[in-house]
């Protein structure tokens, strides 16, 4: 039963994506189209944030955790 | 809900008009939805140009290509590629009288909305909630129809030549004393078409060295009218008092634009209820302001006459002012008496003068015997004349539909613009799909509205417009909230945050930008 609604709610949740994007006027091989796009640039997105976010937030937080320490000549031989 | 005048107590009873802002999260995602739209315009047109897809609508010939482009604007761009595609809400074919139900001819579209076929079937009892029909005169049974059909049996139906000729019937000269006592005028006179009333008789009325005080959302045929006349147009914001007093002032002060001579006339054009809005005008301040600078009033009661007042005289009667300060009252029949046609009603000089000067009097053909006949009955039914207490109650059943109607509305979360006691009830539906998809779902569940869009309204502004009527039970009116309840939760139309907003009522100066205030 839970299932039926949840399925209902994510139905109901693509109902209005396709309604604030106008897709719900669109013609079947435009709607493709408009989806394709979005997919790709979703996936895009994704897929940046799984390679570059990981490193780029872990040399950040190595970055703020040496700062109280005393400066070397090269402060930025901290982070590799 | 009352807000503070500042005026001087100039009304008599509250005056409840609110515009909730558009929420800022749904006026970025319109403009979202309405970018998505223009790329896929910019490509299906790409793809017209380069005959990858047949071109359905209207180009020039190949011949005419070198040629200055006819179809290359805006209105044509978003005609093609947006109203095509939700073009199945309007024009609908109704084939039955236009009354609280209405039946329609059911059609389908096989090439989204290029073409349409008729099915053969047609959808029996929509409740209908489009027509202007605020008395229910609409009716094909009753006083109204006996008696026109009398009177075409009598008469006929064509007049077959123009007022000054030898159109001017018996009908019409007791049809014009009928009205200037209804409205409480010296003398009136009725024309076969209302938009034909304002756009040929204020040509009539002003001309070149006039000026033309218009608000911000007058009426297209008020604004042809004033365009033709030739006289100089002022526009001030719609409803605002402060912004005509400027407007009066500085007419006044600095004259004609480069002579400097004080202008010829000042005509002030506003509308008792304006239709798009839902706002009913601010009568006794603009009476206040038309005395304190000797101009003139030309008020257009297409809406609220029959519809506002406690006899149903009008905008006049609502505010409790006396018709005496009105200089031209206009109004059309279409509305509140089930007829076609309009009237002008002022003083007997005024009435003589456009006997003679008006277009529309030497040019138009006459109103049809019918119909005026149609207009007769149902002035006599609302002013009591026919023995009856029909008309009365009508009236009252009108104003409670109103109230009630609008409050059910504005509790269940909608953003409704407009006065509260007008019967014209506009709610904001923002995104161009939504628009399409309202008509559709409300007609899937028999009930007709009308939608409108882009270009009659703002383009982040369209609106769903419903029109109340004295003919509406509260069966009728229970059924229409449920489903539209419905569809709001299915739509998502519920935007209202339900703050409290009064209108500003403070001077409008170079340090207001605003106008509402938090």
């Amino acid at each position: 039963m839970d299932v039926k609604r949840t399925q209902d709610y994510l139905y109901w949740l693509f109902c209005q994506f396709e309604l604030i994007t106008c897709s719900y006027l669109m013609e079947p091989w435009e709607k493709v189209l408009f989806y394709t796009f979005n997919l790709a640039m979703a996936a895009l997105l994704l897929y940046t944030a799984y390679v570059f976010v990981a490193v780029h937030v872990s040399s950040a937080f190595q970055l703020l955790w040496h700062f109280p320490g005393k400066p070397r000549e090269n402060a930025l031989s901290v982070v590799k | 809900i009352n807000h503070i005048v500042h005026n001087g107590g100039l009304y008599k009873r509250p005056f409840n008009e609110a515009f909730e802002e558009t929420p800022m999260l749904v006026a970025v995602l319109t403009y979202v939805g309405y970018g998505v739209l223009t790329l896929f315009g910019y490509l299906r047109d790409f793809m017209r140009q380069w005959k990858i897809e047949k071109c359905q609508n209207a180009t020039e010939r190949e011949e005419q290509k070198d040629f200055v482009p006819l179809y290359q604007d805006f209105e044509n761009f978003y005609n093609r590629n947006l109203y095509m595609r939700i073009r199945d809400s309007w024009n609908r074919p109704i084939c039955s009288v236009p009354g609280a139900k209405v039946d329609m001819m059911e059609r389908v579209s096989h090439d989204y909305n290029w073409t349409f076929t008729y099915t053969g079937r047609v959808i029996k009892d929509i409740i209908n909630m489009g027509s202007y029909n605020y008395l229910g005169f609409a009716q094909k049974s009753g006083a109204c129809q006996e008696a026109a059909a009398k009177v075409l049996s009598q008469y006929g139906a064509g007049v077959c030549s123009t007022r000054q000729e030898m159109g001017n019937l018996d009908k019409h000269e007791e049809l014009e004393k009928l009205v200037a006592r209804f409205l409480g005028v010296e003398s009136a006179m009725a024309y076969g078409m209302g938009f034909a009333t304002n756009s040929m008789n204020i040509p009539a009325l002003v001309g070149k060295g006039c000026l033309i005080l218009s608000d911000e959302l007058n009426h297209a045929s008020l604004v042809l009218g004033a365009r033709l006349s030739g006289a100089t147009i002022r526009i001030f914001k719609h409803n605002n008092m402060q912004s005509l007093e400027k407007l009066l002032k500085d007419a006044i002060v600095h004259g004609q634009p480069r002579t400097r001579r004080p202008w010829k006339k000042i005509l002030i054009l506003v509308e008792g209820i304006y239709s798009m809005e839902g706002s009913i005008v601010r009568l006794p301040e603009v009476i206040a302001l038309k005395k304190k600078y000797k101009s003139y009033l030309y008020l257009d009661e297409a809406h609220s006459i029959g519809a506002l007042g406690p006899s149903g005289r009008g905008v006049v009667e609502y505010f409790g002012l006396s018709p005496e300060d009105v200089d031209v009252m206009m109004g059309t029949f279409t509305k509140s008496f089930g007829a076609a046609g309009g009237y002008i009603g002022g003083k007997k000089e005024l009435i003589d003068y456009l006997r003679t000067y008006s277009h529309s009097a030497v040019y138009a053909t006459s109103m049809s015997p019918p119909v005026v006949e149609q207009i007769i009955t149902s002035v006599k039914c609302i002013m009591g004349e026919d023995g009856t207490t029909v008309g009365e109650a009508r009236v009252q059943q009108l104003a409670e539909n109103t109230r009630y109607f609008r409050r059910r509305l504005k509790e269940m979360g909608f953003i409704i613009y407009g006065n509260e006691d007008s019967p014209v009830v506009p709610l904001m539906l923002y995104m161009p799909a939504k628009i399409g998809a309202f008509g559709r779902e409300m007609l899937k569940r028999n009930i007709g509205v009308v939608v409108v869009g882009f270009p009659a309204t703002p383009i982040i502004e369209s609106r769903a417009r419903f029109c109340l009527s004295a003919a509406h039970t509260k069966e009728m009116l229970d059924t229409a909230l449920k489903e539209i309840n419905e569809v709001g939760d299915l739509l998502q139309l519920k935007y209202s945050r339900r703050r409290l907003v009064p209108l500003l009522d403070r001077p409008f100066d170079e340090t207001t930008y605003e106008e509402t205030e938090d």
